[in-house]
């Protein structure tokens, strides 16, 4: 007995387990990491998933396709515009809609204000999750001047539903243009900031420089897209590749760095963001006159047959796979949510680095539980 | 390759396979026992090089079960859609494709956990988002006797 108690030293023999979650401010919502530990250093990580799992699969079997629109707010809340999108472009393609290019700039302009506030979100809440409290107040101040544009347009400020299937719901508020303008003219002032706040800040660097590296081929293999697949060198930017909405009538970079460490999957962030407004910038004055939305029957009936269709959300590929079988209701629907493919690589990069790092880079990976669940 | 070359190639891999020129892509439908093997095939030929598996369906036709594997190639850009189903309803399985794509481990988790198909050689096959007592919800004759869905 005494000699068993001798060979067994702590830190080489015992792993140690604890249970980081469900409610847990650095998951950023219900999500349960099982993480095994030798010391700090971190063995496995194992997410338990599924307390927000809402069935919405499911539920969109028993619904119209203009009701499944205000489900895909749900899942990934911060990106709410862009997942309406999806299930618009999946069923006007199977209808074969012709959409007016007055509809299409209005959809690529409210996307790309997602996407930066999104960004604008996630920079907040990463800088709180490695002690900067100061990001989080930066952050929300400046969201909430896009928050104010939907709500006035849309009539909401987060969940907004704002497409539906043939257009959007309303026209744009008289004010949209010069308030979209003077945000942009405030926001190219104030993202230096948060340059200076924390993208230079020694502290920052240390912890995020070389920690979680994902390597391109490791990328693809996991499926990794959006800005943290593009940190890695994976060319998948969906609004390149496959351009939907005016993403074809406008210039843009493609953010794509090589490293792939938690660093430069902030930078990706930082960056898209510059891009965001540049597109903006490059729509907001010429949105054409016309209709905001193509009569539909009320009743849509999509024919039968499989459709595919993904976009390019603030966290990556988001994908829906409709069958159809005539009926009013969908007969399956799949949605290919980012986050949930992006949660699976965690395993894989955080093995080796120490716990504090696991926070690091969960938060650079930028995830929304209730996308991941659905 | 386009769409031409692209059929050539995989008819000339074996006889049992059937394609169809889908409305998007390339429908490819194999028989369970052969997937594996046309899957590495077109993973590792290269010429096809399809690296990047973007999304794995699970779907319930009614009398059969069937998973949709989507499949790109992140070098020359082409998309197959590979289709195989199962009539076995009360063990139905089918072999992993996680030993070729990283991602299929938790997207063949995700088809476990809601239509309750078996892979074989999965690492780390267990129920996703439901405990183990719960049925199998995507399955279209599973009856949900609580909430409201009916269909």
């Amino acid at each position: 007995m005494e000699e068993q108690v001798k060979n067994i030293t702590a830190d080489e023999q015992q792993e140690y387990i604890i249970n980081m979650g469900p409610q847990h401010p650095s998951t950023h919502g219900v999500l349960r990491l099982v993480v095994s530990l030798k010391g700090e250093i971190v063995k496995n990580v194992q997410p338990h998933i599924g307390y927000i799992h809402r069935g919405i699969e499911k539920m969109c079997e028993s619904i119209t396709y203009q009701q499944i629109i205000h489900l895909t707010d749900r899942m990934d809340y911060l990106s709410a515009h862009i997942n309406n999108e999806v299930v618009c472009l999946a069923v006007e393609k199977a209808l074969e809609v012709e959409i007016p290019d007055r509809i299409k700039v209005i959809r690529t302009i409210m996307s790309e204000l997602t996407r930066i506030q999104s960004h604008q979100l996630w920079w907040a809440s990463f800088g709180m999750d490695l002690g900067g409290l100061t990001c989080f107040f930066y952050g929300l101040r400046d969201r909430e001047k896009i928050l104010d544009i939907f709500e006035e347009t849309c009539g909401s400020r987060m969940i907004v539903s704002y497409n539906c299937p043939g257009g959007v719901m309303y026209d744009l508020h008289p004010n949209f243009q010069k308030r979209v303008k003077d945000f942009i003219k405030y926001f190219r002032n104030k993202l230096p900031e948060y340059d200076q706040l924390l993208s230079g800040n020694i502290i920052f660097k240390e912890r995020t420089k070389g920690i979680g590296r994902l390597s391109l081929e490791d990328a693809i293999s996991y499926g990794v897209t959006g800005p943290s697949g593009r940190a890695s060198g994976f060319s998948c930017d969906v609004r390149k590749h496959e351009p939907y909405s005016a993403y074809d009538k406008v210039t843009f970079k493609e953010i794509l760095f090589n490293d792939g460490d938690t660093y430069h999957r902030y930078i990706a962030r930082i960056d898209e963001m510059w891009e965001s407004m540049n597109i903006i910038e490059q729509l907001i004055d010429n949105i054409p006159e016309g209709p905001y939305a193509v009569k539909m029957k009320p009743v849509i009936k999509v024919p039968e047959g499989e459709y595919y269709q993904r976009v390019e959300t603030a966290r990556g590929e988001l994908g829906v796979y409709l069958i159809s079988d005539g009926n009013k209701n969908p007969y399956r629907v799949k949605f290919r949510s980012p986050n949930f493919v992006n949660l699976s690589v965690l395993n894989h990069i955080a093995k080796g680095f120490k716990i504090a790092d696991l926070v690091a880079i969960g938060g650079s990976l930028d995830l929304v539980i209730p996308d991941i669940d659905r | 390759m386009d769409k031409t070359e692209l059929e050539e190639f995989i008819k000339s891999t074996d006889q049992d396979i059937e394609i169809k020129e889908g409305k998007q892509f390339l429908e490819v439908t194999v028989p369970t026992s052969k997937l594996h093997s046309l899957a590495k095939k077109l993973r590792e030929t290269e010429q096809t090089q399809f690296d990047f598996l973007f999304c794995i369906s699970g779907v319930d036709y009614g009398q059969d079960l069937g998973v949709v594997y989507h499949l790109r190639s992140t070098k020359f850009d082409h998309v197959v859609v590979l289709k195989t189903r199962t009539t076995d309803r009360e063990h139905p399985q089918l072999d992993s494709v996680a030993d070729i794509w990283n991602t299929a481990d938790f997207l063949e988790r995700e088809v476990y956990d809601l239509l309750g198909i078996r892979f074989t050689n999965h690492p780390d096959l267990r129920r996703l988002f439901l405990d183990n007592s719960w049925g199998f919800p995507l399955r279209k004759d599973y009856v949900d006797d609580i909430n409201i869905v009916t269909k």
